[in-house]
């Protein structure tokens, strides 16, 4: 029996499937870092909040919405890991169960599911829990490499409070910190910092990036063009204020920036189409973060910034046109 | 380090699959019957000279072209005219066909059949248009625009280059290739015609990178003469679209809606520079052309020198046949040819290649949900959003906004389709638009 159809007969083999492999992929050396100086806890975390998103996603899909099981496309498992690291180490698995419930049957699967969303699935149930649990969420366990268990359940600051703490005039903060409490750019850069599990190692951060990059997921346009609006607004702020909470090295490796810029600010779904669109989004989400950090009572200010810039990416999908052939510059 | 070319828009590293680029052209078997349609271009069908029962010889002129755009078409073999009427073509429409019963071999006097290249042109500009014309020279790379419009230079325009397409970036084909590597110095002399009738002395022959045999004849041979250069094009998916070998040669980029005449360009095939060579110094009009027999299923994959109006299955069967596991047969390249079932339908001055798909590798997907990843509008050589125009057309959008969108300067190439995660299929949308807007 011959078939006929349209053409093109060829169609590529990496389809959404592949796609959201590799980004899981992409994100394991984060999860490498995370284990290595939380320990078992943090790999708690992750498996409740991979577990609780795909089991979300098969309930919704087959009681609710009566369709196919989607979760066999892998994007469950992103949104999972990803929640999971914005969480700090210590997070009780009842809480994680509420974010990811946040994340998936609200923010994805009452939007129609993969594609149709407009807000990143992950930092919706992040934002949920920070908002809701806002001790829990800011209790930050200190790094402790290679042991399974923390000896002593220390806690301590994150680079990003410090940074907040230092400004002289934010009384707010009840300890005070000094530019000698930072911790040193090089264990900033390894991810022997405290913070959420995932976003500590920029290195690992980094790893994954040349992976989404090699297997050409993603362009390194947002996430290049995030970092360095983050980069260059501090340093403007830092070198005519002069004031220390601008430190832009320290913005720059510190918080969920990288976590943000290479993995969810890039979110297919939830980002622009069009690499000039793209661009406006990275800039914008760049300037929001500095911003937020700075001037706001939050120390963190990406996943926020992100989901502000996710509300604007219908109207820079109207406006950021390409150029097409042809069409004068 | 030579420099490369290559367009900067879209574009798309595919699997090449070029499985008989080191196959010589083989003479297919004449056939018993051929089906010669008078209308193998763009344009208005031939008028039709001949009728039932006369005897043609190969070469001799069956129907006239009907206008300026229009061409003329020739017998293919020796033999008695049958029957005229319309018979499935390709498409599965009904065309106009001359249906001719072969008898021997007998070729039309004029026709130079030496094999010796012939490396002189004593023809004025106007002499090598009639030529061209009388020889029924279409481009053969697929749009079948009649070649005499495109050798002579309207008033008030001015060329400065003649672009020989041999890039031949469609996945399997391998027809031009071989074309260039067996009779590099014809295309040559074909381009020294064009040449001429253009009034310039100025060709470059633009080749693919994955053609290393081809590239090497030609730039021996090109030394020898002046006015005609290679150029090698980094390979990228679809380089052998005008505009983007345009873009890729001059580093022009074609305004929208002009004609590449309007940057100063010409750009003709290399079977089309061939067929120039035969029509103009051998006499031989086009009734013959190579055809690319290929696929996953076919078992003797074969470039074929073949006889218009050829039937399809004639070229199927000399290559072993067609096995139960293929699929789909494609008229042309994978990437924009079209699917036939009607395997009767002739080879035409139009057909570069047959391919035998099997379903496992070329089977179409099914459509999932827009993940909204823009790889569709990174991918368009033409610099379109075929996510937006697949919203438009859903959302029964006017032929206004489509025209916003630029859906008509789709150039069909399959890059959306192809590139698409989520198997949309998104060219569909397109050629709709495209449709919506003509409508208008």
């Amino acid at each position: 029996m011959l078939k006929i159809s349209t053409n093109p007969h060829m169609q590529t083999n990496r389809d959404t499937k592949a796609l959201m492999l590799d980004v899981v992929i992409a994100l394991m050396p984060a999860a490498i870092s995370a284990i290595l100086f939380f320990g078992i806890d943090a790999l708690r975390v992750i498996l409740t909040s991979v577990a609780a998103c795909v089991m979300f996603e098969y309930l919704a899909c087959r009681y609710w919405l009566k369709t196919q099981n989607s979760t066999v496309d892998f994007s469950a498992v992103i949104t999972g890991i990803l929640l999971a690291y914005n969480l700090p180490s210590t997070m009780p698995c009842w809480m994680i169960l509420i974010g990811a419930f946040m994340a998936i049957i609200v923010a994805k699967m009452c939007f129609g599911g993969l594609g149709k969303n407009i807000f990143n699935p992950a930092l919706v149930g992040r934002v949920f829990l920070f908002i809701s649990f806002p001790v829990q969420m800011t209790v930050w366990p200190k790094p402790h490499f290679l042991q399974m268990v923390s000896p002593d359940g220390s806690t301590g600051a994150t680079p990003l409070r410090i940074l907040k703490s230092i400004d002289a005039s934010s009384s707010a903060s009840a300890q005070m910190y000094s530019p000698e409490d930072l911790p040193s750019y090089l264990d900033m850069f390894l991810g022997n910092i405290g913070g959420c599990i995932g976003e500590i190692s920029a290195l690992a951060l980094l790893l994954g990036f040349a992976w989404l990059l090699y297997r050409k997921v993603i362009t390194w346009h947002i996430p290049v063009y995030y970092v360095a609006t983050v980069l260059v607004f501090t340093s403007v702020l830092y070198f005519t204020t002069g004031d220390m909470k601008f430190l832009p090295l320290a913005h720059l490796l510190s918080g969920g920036l990288m976590l943000g810029a290479i993995f969810m600010a890039t979110d297919y779904t939830t980002s622009p189409m069009t690499l000039k669109g793209q661009i406006i989004f990275a800039i914008g989400c760049g300037i929001l973060t500095v911003i937020i950090r700075s001037f706001s009572a939050y120390p963190e200010g990406v996943s926020f910034a992100i989901l502000i810039m996710n509300a604007l990416v219908p109207l820079i999908d109207k406006y950021a046109v390409q150029r097409c052939y042809g069409e004068k510059r | 380090m030579i420099k490369e070319y290559t367009f900067p828009m879209g574009g798309l590293h595919i699997e090449k699959y070029k499985i008989t680029a080191d196959c010589p052209i083989v003479e297919a078997q004449i056939p018993e019957i051929v089906n010669i349609p008078v209308k193998q271009h763009i344009g208005s069908p031939a008028k039709i000279l001949v009728s039932k029962g006369d005897k043609v010889k190969v070469g001799t002129l069956l129907a006239d072209a009907d206008g300026i755009v229009s061409s003329d078409v020739h017998s293919s073999v020796s033999g008695e005219v049958i029957k005229i009427e319309d018979l499935p073509s390709a498409s599965g429409y009904e065309e106009k066909m001359i249906t001719i019963k072969t008898e021997g071999d007998k070729w039309e006097k004029s026709v130079n059949r030496k094999p010796e290249v012939i490396k002189e042109i004593n023809l004025t500009q106007e002499e090598i248009i009639t030529k061209i014309r009388e020889g029924g020279i279409v481009g053969m790379g697929g749009a079948g625009y009649p070649t005499p419009i495109k050798t002579s230079v309207p008033e008030g325009k001015k060329v400065e280059l003649l672009i020989i397409n041999g890039i031949e970036c469609e996945p399997f084909l391998t027809a031009d290739d071989r074309l260039m590597v067996e009779h590099a110095e014809e295309i040559i002399m074909g381009a020294r015609v064009i040449n001429r009738a253009l009034g310039i002395q100025n060709a470059i022959i633009a080749i693919d990178e994955n053609k290393p045999r081809a590239i090497e004849i030609l730039t021996n041979l090109s030394k020898r003469y002046i006015g005609v250069n290679v150029k090698v094009c980094r390979t990228k998916y679809p380089q052998g679209g005008e505009k983007q070998l345009i873009k890729a040669i001059t580093g022009k980029e074609l305004p929208l809606g002009k004609l590449p005449i309007d940057v100063g360009c010409i750009v003709q095939n290399v079977g089309t520079v061939f067929a120039v060579y035969e029509a103009v110094l051998k006499n031989k009009p086009l009734f013959e052309r190579i055809v690319t027999v290929s696929g996953d299923g076919c078992q003797h994959p074969c470039n074929y020198k073949v006889r218009v109006g050829t039937p399809v299955s004639d070229l199927i069967e000399a290559t072993g046949g067609l096995s139960t596991d293929v699929h789909k047969i494609v008229l042309g390249g994978p990437m924009m040819g079209n699917a036939i079932v009607n395997t009767s339908a002739p080879v035409t001055k139009l057909t570069s290649g047959i391919l035998l798909l099997k379903d496992e590798n070329f089977s179409k997907k099914e459509a999932s949900s827009c993940i909204r990843c823009g790889k569709c509008a990174l991918s368009c050589p033409a610099g379109l959003r075929p996510f937006a125009i697949k919203q438009a057309i859903s959302f029964n959008d006017t032929a206004e906004d489509l025209r916003k969108l630029h859906a008509g300067d789709c150039i069909e190439c399959g890059c959306c389709a192809y590139v698409c995660p989520a198997n949309i299929p998104l060219l569909d949308y397109c050629k709709i638009a495209k449709q919506e807007i003509r409508k208008k």
